[in-house]
């Protein structure tokens, strides 16, 4: 089958500004956007710019707006999609270059949020216990892969880009509910700051963007809950 | 610009942050570069497991998981390094659990364990359950849990710099040379910058690109190694090359081994469990070189299934949604996804997939780079990981061995670095070091006609995918060889579209390139030479094992018309050769 394919090219070394560009694409049913993205990099224009890696949803390198909707383009399907498909930049990050955006910003917010393990305890000579139950509680924000579907494509990080956004979120949750970690206080207080978690409308935009099947929405209300409670 | 460290890390997987953490944990000045961020390092697809004698489920012992390397390995192990890895397995896997990676538990709150192909109780009796896993995400998991860390100890990273040369001084790298620092390419900008250092990692990762069936990421492109190859240091074993036995069908993605160690089964067209047949002992969990040969002669015998019967079926819909959705969630997705097949209910089509390469840049126990058969070293360059040959996995890899390896001889590398770092003055550069690969770079990019890259690319990865890989003749080899010799002729011919300095993908993928063909044309000569069968590499022109002329590694130096191959004598400790059988 034929897909027409729309995609919104930039270089900042020639455009004036972002434009459309269109490509027709012979491609199989089961074939993946990047797989259309690789097929005109190497057949159509050599020029056309974006990040992969991985290509089987685990790195999280290709999240990007196709068809008005976050996805990565090595996990959806063209017979999802149709044969009009579009894809353009994640949006609210800026573009470096066709399809690549700047994700600084978005990892400085991930960093600010202590997304790591905090427990200054002496460790046991083996390893800590922790019940099948208390490792559960917190598997699900385990699955992130940062690759930032989620917070662009959040209308409350559209209006205040200075709002933590969903995926910091995810990752602050991952520690505040291990029960092993000891620093799910301090993380509290940084994400009940104006930019932190009150600033989620629960929306499920991100809930539908996320490529790992995160529910990232419940995840933002669990800490936001326990925010409330510690102030209590 | 110049930006100097003590310590350079090339490379963000887990081998190079386990090493950067040791570094900064030891207050050395650290710099690590990616060509990606760190998270997309591919660690992170790693699903299944990382063995480990912890004994938490059943009993086990770190002398079981050496001799299980070296016999998987097919005797080509250095001895001493499996050692050094069944021992510090144990102590590692501890040491993430302590850093906060969420593994799987026991009941009782341990970590939980199941079993792997080729790992086994008393000396080969039967599986054993000594991976440890968190989820089928093992590899997601300890990539985050580094990272993090590194966050957390202040580990400075360069993010999207790709490394395209390595600086020496007193000679080139293999000529009594020492490290000096990198030249990074910044890929925001197509900048230059010269990274001075005392000490340098190279945990670049493996090759698979170089197949047109591969669970590997695009990235993928043998550039540590190639690029050593290229300062005159040898490359080690780089004929034994591991096709997985269950990549998705086409598409080459990898279905965990998990799948085998929790109770999965391979059919063939007859939904006979064929495995009897090559290891009646473990089944599905043989090796995964002999269980590769074993698809490959079903699908010869006609055996396969599918209209063109050229693949086999994966089977694990008998282990029941909860054992799935909770052990397996990861590679059920990818059936549903990527084939639109619901394992649940019906077997997942599958082939053998190019994954893994054992060989690499000669290493001894300590992480040092070594350039010659009496392990002369090359003072401050270091390697670890997939890029480097220690040799802990010999002629074949065992399942979870490569997350061993990793964090053993990253965590190794590390220390060993900041131990060299404390004595070693920092070297000398050249005022414009990068002056030779910028001229590389700007012939490449400044071509007004010529073939491209990416044509080239595919022909190597059809030769390689036909010629090298599960089972070899000279034949093919041979016409490998050629295929590789003439694909570098044109290679020097090659343009480049995109002639911009902002995010050049175009230029790195033809730089790159340039590193597969390397890596393809030292794994070439050195599998037309080895007239033997061991572990992955089958020849069936000589279908046996020859210990009396080829227990020996090989050491392929870069040459013209084509490499120099010379040999190393195999490290022999507790375990002496004999026939493999499981």
């Amino acid at each position: 089958m034929q897909v027409d394919l729309r995609i919104l090219r930039f270089d900042p070394q020639r455009d004036p500004a972002p434009h459309w560009e269109r490509y027709t694409v012979e491609a199989d049913p089961m074939d993946r956007v990047l797989t259309l993205l690789h097929v005109v990099k190497e057949e159509q224009d050599g020029s056309l710019t974006f990040r992969r890696s991985c290509g089987h949803g685990v790195c999280g390198s290709d999240a990007m707006l196709i068809n008005n909707r976050n996805r990565l383009a090595c996990k959806i399907r063209v017979d999802q999609l149709g044969t009009k498909i579009t894809v353009a930049p994640l949006t609210g990050l800026p573009v470096v270059k066709d399809l690549v955006v700047d994700m600084e910003g978005f990892f400085a917010k991930y960093r600010s949020v202590l997304p790591f393990f905090v427990n200054d305890s002496p460790p046991p000579p083996r390893e800590r216990i922790q019940s099948p139950a208390a490792r559960a509680r917190y598997d699900d924000t385990t699955k992130c892969i940062l690759c930032a579907a989620c917070t662009t494509a959040c209308p409350s990080f559209w209006a205040r880009p200075s709002y933590v956004g969903p995926a910091a979120i995810v990752n602050a949750h991952r520690f505040v509910f291990d029960d092993r970690d000891e620093a799910g206080e301090e993380r509290l207080e940084l994400l009940a700051d104006g930019d932190g978690v009150w600033r989620c409308r629960t929306v499920f935009n991100c809930v539908d963007a996320c490529p790992r099947g995160i529910n990232i929405t419940r995840a933002i209300l669990e800490v936001s809950r326990a925010a409330v409670e510690r102030s209590a | 610009m110049q930006i100097d460290h003590d310590a350079l890390v090339v490379g963000a997987g887990g081998a190079g942050l386990f090493a950067a953490l040791e570094l900064a944990k030891s207050g050395v000045s650290t710099g690590v570069l990616t060509k990606l961020y760190p998270t997309r390092s591919h660690t992170g697809a790693a699903q299944g497991g990382v063995c480990a004698a912890l004994g938490n489920v059943e009993e086990d012992h770190w002398e079981w998981h050496m001799f299980d390397t070296v016999k998987g390995g097919d005797y080509l192990v250095d001895q001493d390094a499996a050692e050094v890895l069944a021992r510090e397995a144990v102590e590692c896997i501890i040491d993430l659990e302590h850093m906060g990676l969420p593994f799987n538990r026991t009941p009782d709150g341990k970590i939980d364990q199941r079993r792997f192909g080729g790992h086994t109780r008393n000396f080969g009796e039967g599986p054993v359950r000594r991976a440890c896993f968190a989820a089928d995400r093992t590899g997601h998991m300890i990539l985050q849990t580094l990272y993090q860390n590194c966050i957390k100890a202040g580990v400075r990273f360069y993010d999207e710099y790709h490394v395209v040369d390595l600086l020496f001084e007193g000679g080139d790298g293999g000529d009594g040379g020492r490290a000096a620092g990198v030249v990074g390419y910044r890929i925001a900008d197509g900048e230059l910058h010269t990274f001075r250092a005392k000490a340098v990692l190279l945990a670049t990762g493996g090759n698979g690109r170089m197949f047109r069936i591969t669970s590997n990421a695009h990235s993928l492109t043998g550039d540590g190694m190639a690029l050593v190859y290229r300062h005159g240091i040898p490359l080690e074993d780089m004929e034994f090359y591991q096709f997985h036995p269950t990549g998705l069908y086409r598409l080459g993605i990898l279905l965990s081994e998990a799948a085998r160690g929790e109770g999965g089964t391979l059919l063939n067209r007859d939904g006979e469990r064929f495995m009897s047949r090559y290891a009646p002992k473990l089944m599905e969990l043989a090796p995964r070189d002999m269980v590769s040969r074993a698809i490959y002669l079903e699908i010869r015998d006609g055996r396969g299934a599918g209209p063109d019967g050229d693949y086999v079926y994966l089977d694990v819909h008998h282990l029941g949604r909860q054992v799935i959705e909770e052990k397996l969630p990861d590679i059920t997705d990818f059936a549903r996804v990527y084939l639109g097949v619901e394992p649940l209910k019906e077997p997942v089509p599958i082939v053998p997939t190019a994954h893994y390469a054992m060989g690499g840049i000669p290493t001894d126990l300590r992480a040092r780079v070594v350039r010659d058969e009496r392990n002369a070293v090359v003072d401050g360059l270091f390697a670890a990981g997939e890029a480097a040959c220690v040799s802990v996995h010999g002629a074949n890899r065992l399942g979870t061995n490569s997350l061993v390896d990793l964090l053993v001889f990253g965590r190794r590398a590390g220390r060993e670095m900041a131990a060299y770092c404390r004595v070693a003055e920092m070297p000398a550069v050249a005022a414009d070091a990068p002056a030779p690969v910028r001229a590389e770079l700007d012939d490449l990019r400044g071509r007004p006609r010529g073939e491209s890259p990416a044509v080239l690319r595919t022909e190597l990865q059809a030769t390689m995918m036909a010629n090298v890989g599960v089972f070899r003749t000279g034949e093919m080899i041979a016409t490998a060889v050629r295929d590789v010799a003439s694909l570098k002729e044109r290679y020097e011919r090659v343009r480049v579209e995109d002639r911009g300095s902002v995010f050049n993908t175009d230029l790195l993928e033809a730089r790159e390139l340039g590193y597969l063909l390397d890596g393809a044309e030292a794994m070439a000569h050195s599998a037309l030479a080895r007239t033997e069968s061991r572990g992955a590499h089958s020849r069936e022109d000589f279908p046996e094992r020859d210990d009396a002329h080829w227990l020996a590694h090989t050491l392929a130096y870069r040459g013209e018309p084509g490499p120099t191959l010379r040999y190393k004598p195999v490290t022999v400790t507790r375990f002496e050769p004999k026939p493999r059988t499981y």
